[in-house]
């Protein structure tokens, strides 16, 4: 698979509706992205990191041009297809970890198992290798509310990629962590990457996070107006 | 995902517990009220057809005609055969023959001289002759307030007030004027052998109970009766049953042109009894009615409010790929699941209070001094079947409706609003 094309973004425009005018979020972008890159958007707040992020994990809809992701049309999407595909192939990541708060961390992981309809053994063994990565295999049966800052983070990100992705969308994830977590989660996700070939995007502005991308797309008022690809 | 459900419901009270005690409320209330309009109406049935109209009556087309005077003068003939040929063609019931009258109780003094005069209404029942079960039907063991039931001709048992307002003690010796059948005047003199108070305020006022030969004799209506009641033997009314005795002895001995040719009415045919009988449907509807849109409504809003505490758990669960609809059918099984569980304590609550109202009731005897309805004195609830499933049907729908619509305005944001609430 090594280079192949997984996202393929075409001339997306993005409105929002403000009242009776509309506001122009996203202006033409045009980006690919290859199956197993490591790659950020970065930009200043209010650029269009997240706008352009939820259209890629199809949870908004763009108002012109489209996005195909592994050969499917986002914009001919229907709404069960929509969750079938965030579903099966792709996890988020979430600056305030949102994890479940009445549920167990075991539980938060095992969510998207759930969906998929998995068997209790394969489940449990899923939810423990995913914990096992991110380091918290005796935290099992702890609440959110009793974790660290670090911990819940790496938390949702076992639960990104405990169904094992072929994308993981990450939005600002370091946003609430210190310099420790942040390298802690960030050379998670960089072994993964690495061991797994799982395809990651980050939108951030955090240079803690932009020192590991290999690409960074830079984006201001909605435009790409850098690409630059590290080696 | 069930158990997921679940799980989540019981650790987050506040997505349980308040639905639940709602639900709980409103089915407790729907059932108590219920039973408790189901006991005044079965009460008020009970105490007529054992008073007044039997499950069946037998009297004259000229009875029925003029039955509120009393007219003793087309009172039934040749009963003891009647009788016989009724147990014999219809065993399921009970035959009994009853005379009421209208007349005056005088109380002489130690010289024979009015002391004491008051109207009276009278009825004369079969006490004394063999297999009665009158005694038990007036309940009289347990209303009897001095004194014994009549055991021999001449005794009379009167009301305890009206022994009380005419001064006449047990043992005293009254006289009773009346109108015979053929018109003329009747006296007897009787022994006051008891005093009764039946907690029904028009029997309490100035009733008094003779033995029904007496009253055969004093009245000239020998073997007559103005009426023969029939009573189900296994004491409840069953109104398909005694319509069709009804219709089965009209058809074989009604006869239009003779005034004198016996007519049998149900229950349900005097009194109004009948439409008392379909009111209980038509209220046990209203009740369930106002419950349902007066819990629909709070937990529409307790819904909305929940919802909206749970924006981010939805955004979350859509970003995991969870379909709308899915997550939407699990709001519906767990407003059920909630549903289930405020409706089973509801009822168990409201069976308990609804136990407690049928053992004990609520005394009402001031305030219906004055009715002339046989009704009791006492309020009672009743358990009947419906009261174990009428608050199911409130406490159900109501969290359905509660949440659908609530559900609804959640998923009118769009997904990426809902998502929007996460970043906070
Ligand atoms: N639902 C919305 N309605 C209207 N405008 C919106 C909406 N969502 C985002 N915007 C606007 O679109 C622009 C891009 O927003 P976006 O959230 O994508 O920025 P961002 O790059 O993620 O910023 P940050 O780094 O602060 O998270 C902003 O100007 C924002 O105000
Ligand atoms: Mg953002």
């Amino acid at each position: 698979m090594g280079d192949s094309q997984i996202i393929q973004i075409s001339n997306l425009v993005k409105d929002y509706a403000m009242g009776k005018q509309f506001f122009r979020a996203l202006h033409d972008v045009n980006l690919s992205i290859n199956t197993g890159e490591f790659c950020g958007l970065v930009g200043p707040s209010g650029s269009g990191k997240t706008t352009l992020l939820n259209i890629i994990g199809a949870l908004d809809n763009p108002t012109g041009g489209d996005i195909i992701i592994m050969n499917n049309s986002i914009k001919d999407l229907k709404n069960k297809q929509a969750a079938k595909l965030r579903n099966e192939s792709i996890g988020f990541i979430f600056q305030t970890y949102n994890l479940l708060p009445v549920y167990t961390v075991f539980e938060n992981v095992e969510f998207p198992l759930l969906l998929l309809k998995k068997s209790k053994k394969e489940r449990e063994e899923a939810v423990m290798r995913a914990l096992e990565w991110v380091g918290l295999s005796d935290k099992v049966n702890s609440r959110p509310n009793q974790l660290s800052g670090g911990e819940s983070q790496r938390v949702a990100v076992a639960r990104a990629m405990v169904k094992l992705p072929r994308i993981v969308l990450a939005d600002e994830p370091t946003a609430n962590l210190d310099a420790a977590n942040s390298h802690n989660i960030l050379q998670t996700m960089l072994k993964l990457n690495l061991e797994l070939k799982t395809t990651f995007i980050f939108a951030t502005h955090d240079e803690k996070v932009i020192r590991y991308l290999r690409r960074k797309v830079a984006l201001s008022d909605g435009n790409v107006i850098n690409d630059i690809i590290m080696n | 995902m069930i158990k997921f459900l679940i799980k989540g419901l019981i650790r987050d009270h506040h997505r349980s517990l308040f639905p639940i005690i709602i639900v709980t409320f409103g089915t407790l209330l729907t059932t108590v009220l219920y039973s408790f309009i189901n006991g005044q109406l079965n009460d008020l049935i009970d105490s007529n057809a054992r008073f007044d109209t039997g499950h069946l009556k037998l009297m004259t087309r000229a009875y029925d005609k003029l039955s509120n005077q009393i007219p003793n003068e087309f009172a039934l003939t040749g009963v003891e055969k009647l009788i016989e040929s009724l147990n014999n063609k219809y065993p399921g019931y009970n035959w009994t023959p009853r005379i009421k009258f209208i007349g005056l109780l005088d109380v002489p003094d130690e010289n024979g001289e009015t002391k004491n005069q008051n109207t009276v209404f009278g009825m004369a029942v079969n006490l004394i002759g063999k297999n009665s079960q009158e005694s038990e039907r007036f309940n009289l063991d347990k209303s009897i307030i001095r004194g014994h039931i009549p055991e021999k001709p001449g005794d009379i048992l009167i009301s305890e007030e009206l022994a009380k307002r005419m001064k006449i003690d047990i043992g005293h010796s009254v006289t009773l004027l009346s109108t015979s059948s053929n018109g003329a005047m009747a006296v007897q003199n009787f022994v006051v052998c008891g005093t009764v108070k039946f907690g029904i305020g028009v029997m309490d006022r100035g009733a008094i109970i003779t033995d029904i030969s007496d009253m055969q004799f004093t009245l000239e209506m020998f073997d007559g009766a103005g009426e023969i009641l029939g009573f189900n033997k296994n004491k409840f009314y069953i109104p398909s049953e005694a319509e069709k005795i009804k219709f089965d002895f009209n058809n074989h001995y009604l006869n239009k042109g003779d005034k004198y040719s016996p007519l049998m009415l149900t229950l349900e045919d005097q009194n109004g009894l009948g439409e008392y009988l379909q009111y209980i449907n038509v209220v046990g509807f209203i009740i369930v009615g106002i419950f349902l849109i007066a819990m629909s409504i709070v937990l529409l809003n307790t819904g909305l409010m929940s919802g909206i505490r749970r924006y981010g758990e939805v955004g979350v669960r859509l970003a995991l790929g969870e379909a709308k609809a899915h997550i939407y059918k699990s709001l519906l099984y767990e407003s059920v699941l909630i549903g289930i569980v405020g409706s089973v304590i509801g009822t168990i609550l409201g069976l308990a209070i609804t136990f407690y109202l049928q053992e004990y009731g609520i005394d009402i005897t001031e305030s219906i001094k004055n009715s002339s309805i046989i009704m009791s004195n006492i309020l009672r609830a009743k358990i009947s079947f419906v009261s174990f499933y009428i608050g199911f049907i409130p406490g159900l729908l109501a969290t359905l409706i509660g949440t659908a619509f609530s559900g609804i305005q959640i998923f009118k944001r769009q997904t990426a609003s809902l998502f929007k609430e996460l970043e906070v």
